[in-house]
């Protein structure tokens, strides 16, 4: 289990060093926080909403989490483009202990990314509805964690260049990001846009967070968190299958 | 060390390498030749458990790399024809890394990693990111980091490839007192010709995934009736080109540079 440990710390150590990419990222959800937060509030609040900022947070949040782990977790390219991952394919360690190394390192990585943004929310004017139950917020960040390094592992480990890379951005995390309620409430939608937002996974994570922090549910806490479990659960068996495939 | 017979891989209607034979004896410095497609990092990968043979029996240490793969590479330390350091980690951790990946024991690991990088000349650098380390200094830290978990094999796939003379001189050298003092059997390929001649006892030459010629540097030159291996080797693979196209590894790679000094 030592391997499943030093690929953890190297994952976090590859963060802690890459500053600029640190501050690079949380450019976007701050931009999404104050030209929607600030930008939408005052139509939100007419719609009898109340605070457009206090909804986007949590979707912000968990929108910081996806891109995070799912980067992170398609790393995995870089490495083999760039060798090191046959340093990690010749060791006599079991495929799954790198691939659960790997991917732990990916989820705490984002885990400490969707904090950063958590402050950045509270900076720019989010106030908890609960504090006594905030903590539990940490329990969906870290499942949203989980299922998304796992997603990001099983894609990285069948991708083979860097324009499967674009495809993937544009077809799978964007979508699932816009698709997820983040952006807007989930009630009364269209039946289409409905049936999308009720399968994309990222729609229960941000349900679950806007639960915790604002005290507004779509599916249900419990729900939420059994949903992202059981599919973090299965992509990590998917991702352990794929990644014990890759021959280099 | 190592014995492979009639081993066969293809990839799709390619046979990259084609029912090749031949033995490697314990501590002896064995030289892998052939032009750019020839298969030799197809075998070595083969040898390596990184690739499933498509036919034949090979053996490395008295085992077979298919069926115990993970005795096997506990066995081997190799530095690829790519680099395979991470950049981001300095030299110590890397070395790190390794060792706890083949299960060195703590204090032998830092007892060892003292004493490979002194000999490689990487000491004072242990605690830079390789990032900033030149095509050199990267070579030494792989072949440092290879020979860690004190393996009975080293397989070197084009190491001295982009140096200059100074430092693939020093670096054999380096290799040798490897060779010598802790019996490692070493397994190489080069395209200088020049130093397999000096560096290798035997050595095997292979062109379009077949053995043409096998034994000490001085057979080949007489059975060729040339004066050196760089001729021998000529006349025995002819003087065209073979050209290789770029992998997707390759652009990628270019790719990056626009991006990051990696």
């Amino acid at each position: 289990m030592s391997a499943v440990y030093i690929l953890w710390l190297r994952e976090l150590r590859r963060y802690v060093r890459s500053r600029a990419q640190i501050v690079a990222s949380l450019g976007q959800p701050m931009l999404y926080l104050v030209a929607l937060g600030f930008g939408l509030g005052p139509v939100f609040q007419k719609a009898g909403r109340g605070s457009y900022l206090q909804f986007v947070a949590p979707g912000v949040i968990a929108m910081t989490m996806l891109f995070s782990s799912v980067l992170s977790g398609m790393g995995l390219l870089w490495d083999r483009q760039f060798g090191f991952l046959k340093e990690t394919l010749v060791a006599p360690v079991p495929r799954v202990q790198i691939m659960l190394g790997r991917m732990l390192g990916s989820a705490t990585v984002a885990v400490i990314q969707g904090l950063l943004v958590v402050v950045v929310c509270f900076i720019a004017g989010f106030r908890l509805h609960s504090l006594a139950i905030a903590p539990l917020a940490l329990v969906f960040m870290g499942l949203i964690a989980f299922l998304f390094s796992a997603l990001g592992t099983a894609i990285g480990s069948v991708l083979e260049d860097i324009q499967g890379f674009q495809l993937v951005m544009n077809f799978l995390v964007l979508p699932i990001f816009f698709l997820s309620g983040a952006l807007f409430p989930l009630d009364n939608l269209p039946v289409v846009l409905a049936a999308v937002t009720r399968v994309d996974p990222l729609s229960y994570g941000v349900d679950g967070l806007r639960t915790i922090l604002i005290g507004v549910s779509h599916f249900g806490a419990a729900l939420d968190a059994v949903v992202l479990a059981v599919l973090g659960v299965l992509l990590l068996g998917i991702g352990s299958y794929l990644f014990s495939k890759i021959q280099v | 060390m190592i014995r492979v017979e009639n081993l066969v891989k293809r990839f799709g209607s390619v046979t990259a390498v084609d029912h090749i034979s031949f033995a490697v004896e314990r501590g002896e410095i064995f030289a892998f030749l052939g032009p750019n497609g020839a298969g030799k990092t197809t075998t070595i990968k083969m040898l390596t458990t990184l690739l499933q043979p498509d036919g034949g029996t090979l053996e490395v240490g008295g085992l077979d790399p298919r069926k115990r793969a993970h005795q096997v590479r506990q066995l081997f330390g190799i530095v690829f024809q790519d680099p395979s350091l991470d950049g981001e980690l300095t030299a110590a951790e890397n070395m790190e890394l390794h060792g706890i990946f083949f299960h060195v024991p703590r204090k032998l690991r830092i007892a060892r990693t003292e004493e490979l990088l002194k000999l490689f000349d990487l000491w004072d650098k242990r605690g830079q990111q390789v990032k900033f380390f030149s095509g050199g200094m990267k070579r030494r830290l792989e072949i440092a980091r290879a020979l860690l978990h004190t393996p009975k094999i080293l397989f070197l796939d084009e190491p001295t490839l982009g140096l200059d003379p100074q430092t693939r001189n020093q670096m054999w050298t380096q290799v040798r007192a490897m060779n010598q003092s802790e019996q490692v059997t070493v397994f190489l390929t080069t395209h200088y010709m020049d130093e397999a001649e000096r560096t290798a006892q035997r050595l095997a030459i292979i062109d379009h995934g077949k053995i043409i010629a096998q034994g000490s540097p001085q057979q080949l030159k007489e059975q060729t009736g040339t004066a050196s291996l760089e001729e021998a080797f000529l006349a025995l693979t002819g003087s065209q080109i073979r050209d290789e196209t770029a992998g997707s590894a390759e652009q990628l790679r270019q790719f990056a540079k626009m991006w990051n000094k990696r």
